[in-house]
């Protein structure tokens, strides 16, 4: 008999898992079970919806004939309940769906706003499309917003705002930005273009509590007293992982939900993927969260494998993710900072917990006026590594730290003269990129 | 608009780009926001290919770079297809 298969979530983990299912088993029955009326559509593109780089139409990455190409069964409901050993999920309108195999892509949703007042009309966060679109509605119809919250999905609201001629105040609760991945030099270049972009920066500002009338917001007053008038309060402290169905089936759950390298989670033919799973690395020997859309999908592709009976442990490469922050091309990869950011409750959307795993070693700095490149160090490897400005070197660096690669033969010269690094790393890369495939 | 030396050696590069080479998408860093399709001005939908991780093999483009300037992500590139030999190189003026 055809497998029954069925995916909570349409996000990319799921979409991803369906489309991997499909070319595995032609005959299976596949159902994707969404509360999102937007269905599939490119998450991080929502940024540039919101500044108006792109039209709504184009976030969407599959059309309908698509996806009913793919022979998908669509039902649009929340799923309360899953019954383990009946092997059924159960949705808020009380229909039972039955599987063999179930998919639990849930993704994560953003944080609630940390301060009184927080459900006043005009305070946002930013999860679905649905959300972008009720922002970019508000923004038509205001002049003025405060932005609260830190990573990339705080930029992307600070400068979208921006973009749609709002007046964007940005506060920041410490000293600099994303403290804990960039080094107090990225965050001055990255503060320095919103500066000039026309975004007003408050540092060590914290919002005590926002300010509404008849229900509507109308200001935010801050830990210091001042009030500052405004008609969009966007927060954006972290986002969380989905949690309640797996909890309530008694799944195991940490951050995320803990599955193995194939997806697997505590419960029996479950599986977890996306930014809802918190999968176990078996190299590094930890299980942690990452929020980034390819690994999202790679993790779709493995739980595929597995659910059609073909496992295959999902490859955790160095967590890399290459974004315009603050209009500089940017590209973070592997271990580079520690600790945590007053501006973050949560995991960020777009950032992975191993960016923050630095070990101690040797940090190297090559920087222009522009450009810059930060690399960390270790004893025979490249551990993490931040390029801003001209991108030259971030495939390369990419390779080197996925690989593990030996840098031994030019680590004493990196050290010797940092100023030298751009060309003893690109013709090391060169050197290494001919060994390697000579080898394979 | 005088002919320049420069102008002249923008029109032999392009002209070899456009003869032997290709955009190459990296799907690991590609979120699929659609900018690069959006953009280019054939219609081409590059997203799909960048989903596929497939080079742009197709007839119709005309690897103009819009698509690859305009990726926030540094997506896709350039590559060459091994057939420029077949262009004649470009000498270097000895004046520069």
């Amino acid at each position: 008999m055809a497998a029954d298969y069925v995916i909570v979530g349409s996000g990319v983990a799921g979409i991803a898992a369906a489309e991997a299912l499909r070319a595995r088993a032609p005959g299976a029955s596949i159902t994707i079970v969404t509360e999102d009326a937007d269905g599939f559509y490119s998450r991080p593109g929502l940024a540039y919806y919101l500044s108006g780089t792109i039209p709504e139409k184009q976030l969407f990455l599959r059309s309908q004939a698509d996806l009913r190409n793919l022979g998908l069964r669509w039902v649009q409901a929340r799923a309360t309940q899953i019954d383990v050993v009946g092997h059924r999920l159960v949705l808020a309108d009380g229909r039972n769906l039955t599987y063999d195999k179930l998919l639990i892509a849930t993704g994560a949703r953003a944080a609630a706003p940390d301060c009184p007042g927080g459900d006043l009309d005009g305070v946002f966060t930013l999860d679905t499309l649905g959300d972008a679109k009720r922002l970019v509605r508000k923004a038509n119809n205001s002049d003025q917003a405060v932005v609260v919250g830190g990573g990339i999905t705080a930029l992307e609201l600070a400068e979208g705002l921006h973009a749609r001629g709002v007046n964007v105040h940005y506060l920041l609760r410490g000293a600099r930005y994303w403290s804990n991945v960039l080094d107090a030099e990225e965050s001055h270049l990255v503060e320095d273009h919103l500066r000039s972009d026309g975004v007003e920066l408050h540092y060590h500002a914290r919002v005590r509590q926002a300010l509404g009338k008849k229900g509507k917001l109308i200001a935010v007053e801050t830990d210091s007293g001042e009030q500052i008038s405004c008609q969009i309060l966007a927060v954006a402290i972290g986002t969380r992982p989905h949690l309640d169905l797996a909890r309530a089936a008694g799944i195991k759950v940490d951050r995320g939900i803990l599955t193995d390298a194939y997806l697997r989670t505590s419960a029996p033919d479950i599986l977890a993927a996306g930014d809802v799973a918190q999968v176990y690395d078996e190299r590094s020997g930890i299980a942690s969260l990452d929020t980034l859309w390819p690994t999202a999908r790679a993790h779709g592709e493995a739980a595929a494998a597995t659910m059609s009976g073909a496992p295959a442990p999902y490859q955790r490469t160095a967590a890399m993710n290459v974004t315009l922050i603050a209009n500089i091309p940017t590209t973070i990869i592997g271990a580079l900072g520690s600790g945590s950011d007053e501006d973050l409750v949560a995991i960020a959307r777009g950032d992975s917990e191993s960016w923050r795993g630095a070990k101690p070693a040797w940090v190297i700095v090559e920087q222009h006026e522009v450009n810059r490149v930060r690399l960390m160090l270790g004893e025979r490897t490249i551990s993490g590594a931040l390029v801003m400005g001209d991108q030259t070197l971030s495939r390369p660096l990419h390779r080197l730290i996925a690989a593990e690669a030996d840098i031994s033969p030019i680590r004493d010269a990196l050290l010797a003269d940092q100023h030298a690094m751009p060309q003893l790393i690109a013709a090391f890369a060169d050197e290494w990129e001919r060994s390697h495939a000579h080898n394979a | 608009m005088a002919l320049t030396r420069r102008s002249i050696h923008f029109d032999l590069t392009r002209a070899d780009v456009l003869a032997s080479g290709h955009v190459q998408p990296d799907p690991s860093l590609c979120v699929q926001c659609g900018i690069c399709s959006y953009n280019c001005p054939l219609g081409l939908d590059v997203r799909d290919y960048a989903w596929r991780g497939a080079p742009i093999f197709d007839g119709q483009c005309l690897t103009c770079g819009q698509c690859v300037a305009r990726c926030p992500r540094g997506v896709l590139a350039f590559a060459r297809t091994g057939m420029a030999q077949q262009v004649v190189p470009l000498r270097p003026n000895p004046k520069d």
